[in-house]
């Protein structure tokens, strides 16, 4: 396999693998811009996947599925919601309860209902996003270079990944160009002058949440249904961690995370691929350091030594009107 | 002028805390009631299983000996005002520690020797793992909740690296160390008590140290200087800055504490019952350590009960997969993210309630 | 004035309180449109909560509002600012991540899309600047600017709603003198223009500068309203401060001893970087109470977290019973260096513990507590139970929690513990705020005894007539330096000119 190909091939599956680190990191963007952290996307990713699995299974349908994927996700959002924005409690320790009520209630449903080991039945493709090839691929395959490039790479992915990169504009369009975006800034940084300004906390702050539940739970059924043929345990298996190191290796700007998740991916990516494989001159590389960069980028970010990542300022704290 | 207002102990203390328990069990028979099983029925396995012979109740103690190690490292940190989601990294780290001193030393002296060694080793990887996220919290201003859970994904990059190419015994396929000898293993109670009927059950003298070290950092919080120092500066940091307590020595020294007491849980499952380091050993037993410090209530008796609820549940479930095939083992998951949910999260959902009920008649 | 119009504002009966504490009673007030109304008072007289019910971030529990003599309802901002009145706030309730522009239009969006919004208020911003002497770069973010700039933003802000009542709350605080000066400057230029300006402060020199009429505030009442051109400084620091119950602290002349705690040339920044205290010098004696005079925040709280080892100096030195400071709270302990902080609940204790716990607070390291690293609860349980004897701390239960204990025992545990090490010197600021009656005699009688047993004692209080009442000598902070020096028992006239930072020898 000459370079090109190879190439070709880990930027291909790149897109693949950043897929739903964009769409949960983006969902991480928009809880955590308004004020409200999240360390709770792997559960919501998880609990999306097995909707997703689930519905798409009974129904035979991947709109089903998502749209089963969406309102689970946004039912757990709902609940983190409440817990944090209403009943004022912690956003770490109710982040990291809704995780582990994901990753148990997907496997216990998963095996009582199915008995596969916590797996859904496998999907057919009809129940399934396929591979949509953009007009012309076929045709421009054989030209050199951008063809391999324009069929290869930008055509035959599913609908999920292009909604993925969609997201990405939308989200920066909508925060930054939107009265809606306009205030959810504003609530993450400065509760007080929103509500002095005769803008309602809560409710944006609930609407944070659910558009966090919403890509969550689109994140979930690319796994399921989009990239795999059904839900398998665990199947997240950290990606929801991965996106918030993006995010945070992002400084929660859109386009930022859109590039931080490339680049993710493509360490995931080169990581499969060099798999018990032995390089020229180095010999055997260990994937293990692939799996650490990304989570080694962010806390070395994070310690400031390269830029620094300031977290919305309102952040992880309810707001409480207080006595002037 | 105060927000809270007073409530009498035993409600803050007791009816609370069990309020919000009992809602996280209720929420879990509806759960199971969803999969069409008896929840009662559930119980009565559960309990069975968990307490209903010897052999049951040695495996309780076997799980509940790893939660009173990671509680209590959860909880001190709590202490010092720090939450350390890296509990699960550092008793990875702390495993490492005890099975390098383990493989040097396991043929040559016996188990009793090797276990200060190999203490000492699993605190000290353990601490060294905390420390980094801790200094950077200290220092750099990085939160130390993001810092330690990339630091669990850290740890087990490193683990998988180690146990993968380095440390894995010659000819094996699988990524784990050589079986530790006689000199490595620490003695099951059945053989040093056979008198009590355990059965084959796992739990070992690692579970004596886990008595010694719930007193161990009783004494630690409410007996010395350190403790007060840790308490002052987790209560009120200002106050900690005008008695001259120095956040930054404070923050190392709770996450220290509170790495190595993450790691002394690897004794228990690295030495104790699988006899080599393997990976992911630790079995989400860090994260259940949140569950154990929030409902224990971060008090060393509060974490022993909370750590023998979760080996009960852990044990229990057990047997439970294999009464009911439909309740799988998963359901210990799903109730301990109910329970970090409503004695966590939701920890003041009744306060107002009871406040106007006990305040306003008569209180105090 | 003489055209009888309605009173642009006029609350009658306005009355709110927050659990116990009542924070506004019976508040009476007629503010005419097209003046500058000055409101002030002291720390926790009422003003900000009175203007909080008017801008509707709080509502009144009883009385009437009304708006050019119509009676309104206020229950949130956005009802006031329809109204026309808006509220620039002492913390500025600015987004600082955001452009100015930005800033301008949140709430006033007019539609879901910001962009038609960010030009006109582009246009607007450029026409209210020129008009209103306030021109700042709509285009800068915010978190970048001075803040007399955003200041300026804050009553952009206001006016681009079309805001008829301006309401400041302390607006000078924070801002240089130029940039004070340019504000007055702005407010009159809003009122030529028919505007209503409300100007909260504690700062009578700036209501004698700018306003037309001023209403003086005392623990949650009105106690006067006057045309600013028939009062001067003095009668409304008098007013301001009130009449106490009479003060009497038996006391005999001091007999000054060596220098107990000595200071030169100390300079002091907070923790945002601003220069709080400006080249201080001054010498404590054995024997001798010094007080320090002043309104809150020239400087006086960060002079004493220096002095106690909490903030780190910028420059200048201090020396404790004449070696040099330690500079590190718990060693300066150890010199004899005793400190009761401005808030006790903030500092001073940790309310959630055991009031025997907060007994040896600051002297966790004192080898009668324990053996090496232990810390013994009898030990700790017998400091307090001492303490709580000498000091006649009720109830005395030591093992209740601190928090259940009413502001002045609490108070009493703060001072037993500083006071019975047997300091040398003993830094303490604002002794008997939130105290009772009761405990402000027993206070003031421990504090002259202290003295009396040839400790030397810095006294920092805003109420002038415990400084009066206490002190040896009197120095006076007016923006982070010592501005004059008077004998105990001065006048209240002079030291009132000096606090308002007015030369009290040329006034």
């Amino acid at each position: 396999m000459d370079a090109f190909t190879t190439l070709i091939l880990i930027l291909d599956s790149t897109v693949r693998l950043a897929t739903p680190l964009i769409l949960a990191a983006l969902a991480g963007l928009w809880s955590e811009r308004s004020g409200v952290f999240d360390i709770g996307l792997e559960g919501k990713m998880l609990v999306g996947a097995f909707a997703a699995g689930t519905v798409a299974h009974l129904t035979g349908s991947p709109w089903a599925g998502l749209g089963a994927a969406i309102l689970a996700a946004v039912a757990l959002g709902l609940v983190h919601g409440f817990a944090t924005i209403t009943a004022r409690g912690n956003q770490i320790v109710s982040g990291v309860a809704l995780n582990f009520v994901a990753a148990g209630l997907t496997a216990l449903l998963g095996q009582a209902w199915f008995q596969q080991g916590g797996r859904t039945p496998a999907l057919p493709g009809s129940a399934r996003f396929q591979p949509i090839e953009l007009p012309g691929a076929s045709m421009v395959a054989d030209v050199p270079v951008l063809g391999g490039l324009y069929s290869e790479l930008v055509s035959g992915h599913n609908l999920l990944v292009y909604l993925a990169f969609l997201a990405v504009p939308v989200t920066s369009l909508v925060l930054f160009r939107t009265r809606f975006g306009l205030r959810l800034r504003a609530v993450g940084d400065n509760p007080a002058a929103v509500d002095t300004a005769g803008i309602g906390v809560t409710l944006l702050r609930y609407r944070a949440v659910v558009i966090c539940g919403v890509l969550t739970g689109t994140a979930g059924a690319y796994l399921s249904i989009a990239q795999s043929a059904g839900f398998i345990r665990d199947m997240t298996a950290g990606k929801g961690f991965i996106a918030l190191a993006a995010l945070i290796f992002a400084k929660w700007m859109p386009v930022n995370v859109l590039f931080t998740c490339l680049l993710f991916g493509f360490l995931d990516a080169v990581a499969i691929r060099l798999q018990g494989v032995s390089v020229p001159g180095i010999g055997l590389v260990p994937v293990q350091i692939f799996q650490a960069l990304p989570y080694a980028l962010t806390v070395i970010l994070l310690a400031g030594f390269i830029g620094r990542a300031v977290p919305p300022r309102a952040g992880g704290v309810a707001y409480v009107k207080d006595r002037g | 002028m105060r927000a809270r207002k007073a409530l009498p102990g035993w409600v803050d203390y007791g009816l609370i805390p069990l309020l919000n328990v009992t809602c996280a069990f209720l929420v879990s028979g509806l759960v199971v009631l969803a999969i069409g099983a008896d929840p009662l029925e559930a119980v009565q396995i559960l309990v069975w299983g968990a307490f209903g012979f010897g052999e049951g109740i040695g495996f309780t103690l076997f799980y509940a000996t790893n939660f009173i190690f990671t509680g209590l490292a959860v909880a001190i940190a709590f202490h010092g005002g720090l939450f350390n989601i890296g509990a699960e990294g550092q008793a990875a780290l702390g495993g490492l520690g005890a099975t390098l001193v383990c493989l040097a030393v396991d043929r040559f002296v016996p188990w009793w020797v090797t276990l200060p060694f190999a203490a000492i080793a699993a605190g000290l990887f353990g601490a060294g793992w905390a420390a980094i996220p801790a200094w950077l919290q200290a220092k750099r201003g990085s939160h130390i909740v993001i810092t330690t859970i990339m630091f669990n994904f850290l740890a087990a990059a490193l683990m998988g690296y180690l146990l993968v190419d380095v440390l894995v015994a010659p000819g094996s396929m699988q990524p784990e160390t050589r079986t530790f000898a006689a000199g490595g293993r620490l003695p099951p109670l059945r053989e040093l008590f056979p008198d009590i009927g355990l059965g084959q059950a796992p739990v070992n003298v690692a579970f004596l140290l886990a008595l010694v070290a719930l007193v161990a950092i009783w004494v630690l919080v409410w007996r010395t200087r350190l403790g007060y120092e840790i308490r002052v500066f987790g209560a009120n940091p200002v106050a900690a800055s005008y008695a001259g307590i120095s956040a930054t020595r404070i923050t190392m020294i709770a996450m220290m504490l509170s790495g190595a007491l993450a790691g002394l849980m690897s004794l228990n499952e690295i030495m104790g019952y699988q006899q080599r380091l393997l990976l992911d050993f630790t079995a989400g037993a860090g994260f259940v350590g949140i569950a154990v410090a929030l409902m224990g209530r971060a008090h060393p008796v509060g974490i022993f009960l909370a750590a023998v609820l979760f080996g009960a549940l852990y044990q229990g479930g057990a047997e439970l997969a294999f009464e009911i095939p439909e309740i799988s083992r998963d359901m210990i998951v799903v109730i301990q993210g109910l329970v970090i949910l409503f004695a966590g999260a939701l920890e003041n959902l009744f306060r107002p309630a009871l406040v106007r009920l006990f305040v306003r008649r008569g209180g105090i | 004035m003489t055209v009888p119009e309605p009173p642009a504002i006029e609350l009658v009966g306005v009355a709110k309180s927050f659990g116990a504490v009542r924070a506004n009673h019976d508040i009476n007030l007629r503010i005419a449109r097209g003046s500058i109304h000055g409101i002030v008072g002291e720390n926790g007289a009422g003003k900000s909560t009175l203007m909080s019910i008017l801008y509707g971030f709080y509502q009144a529990d009883a009385g009437q509002i009304r708006v050019n003599g119509r009676e309104v309802a206020i229950p949130d901002s956005r009802v006031a600012l329809s109204l026309g009145i808006a509220m620039v706030h002492q913390h500025f309730m600015l987004v600082e991540p955001f452009t100015v522009l930005e800033n301008v239009i949140l709430g006033a969006e007019g539609g879901l899309l910001t962009g038609p919004a960010l030009t006109k208020a582009r246009a607007e911003l450029d026409r209210l600047g020129r008009a209103f002497d306030l021109v700042v770069d709509p285009d800068a973010v915010t978190g970048t600017l001075s803040v007399g700039e955003l200041q300026r933003v804050e009553i952009l802000k206001a006016l681009y709603r079309g805001a008829d009542v301006l309401i400041l709350d302390e607006p000078t605080g924070v801002l240089t003198p130029a940039e004070a000066d340019h504000l007055f400057r702005v407010l009159r230029i809003l009122k030529e223009q028919g505007k209503t300006v409300v100007l909260i402060t504690h700062k009578l020199r700036e209501i004698m500068a700018v306003t037309d009429a001023v209403t003086v505030m005392r623990a949650g009442t009105v106690v006067a309203t006057k045309a600013t051109a028939d009062t001067d400084v003095a009668e409304l620091a008098g007013l301001m401060v009130g009449r106490r119950v009479l003060l009497t602290v038996e006391k005999g002349p001091a007999s000054p001893g060596r220098p107990v705690l000595e200071e030169e040339n100390l300079v002091v920044r907070d923790a945002r970087g601003v220069t709080r205290v400006k080249d201080v010098s001054l010498t404590v004696r054995a024997g001798e109470i010094v007080g320090i005079a002043g309104v809150a925040g020239n400087g006086q709280s960060e002079l004493m977290e220096a002095l106690a080892g909490i903030l780190k100096p910028v420059s200048g030195s201090v020396r404790i019973d004449e070696q040099k400071s330690a500079g590190n709270p718990h060693r300066v302990r150890g010199q004899g260096l005793a400190h009761v902080p401005e808030d006790r609940h903030r500092m001073g204790l940790v309310t959630a513990f055991a009031a025997s716990e907060n007994a040896v607070l600051g002297y966790q390291s004192d080898p009668a507590l324990g053996a090496g690293p232990l810390m013994s609860p009898s030990a700790v349980r017998a400091v307090a139970e001492a303490a709580f004897a000498a000091y006649d701390v009720r109830p005395p239960d030591v093992r209740l929690k601190t928090a259940l204990f009413s502001g002045g025992n609490q108070q009493k545990i703060v001072l037993a513990r500083e006071i019975e090490r047997d300091p040398v010197v003993l830094v303490v600021g604002q002794p008997t705020r939130g105290v009772d009656i009761g405990a402000i005699e027993f206070i003031h009688q421990r504090l002259v005894r202290l003295r009396d047993a040839g400790k030397g004692i810095l006294l920092i209080s805003v109420e002038l007539d415990e400084i009066r009442a206490l002190s040896d000598r009197i120095l006076v902070m007016f923006d982070g330096r010592i501005v004059g020096e008077r004998e105990g028992g001065a006048d209240e006239r002079s030291l009132g000119l000096l606090m308002a930072g007015i030369d009290g020898e040329a006034a």
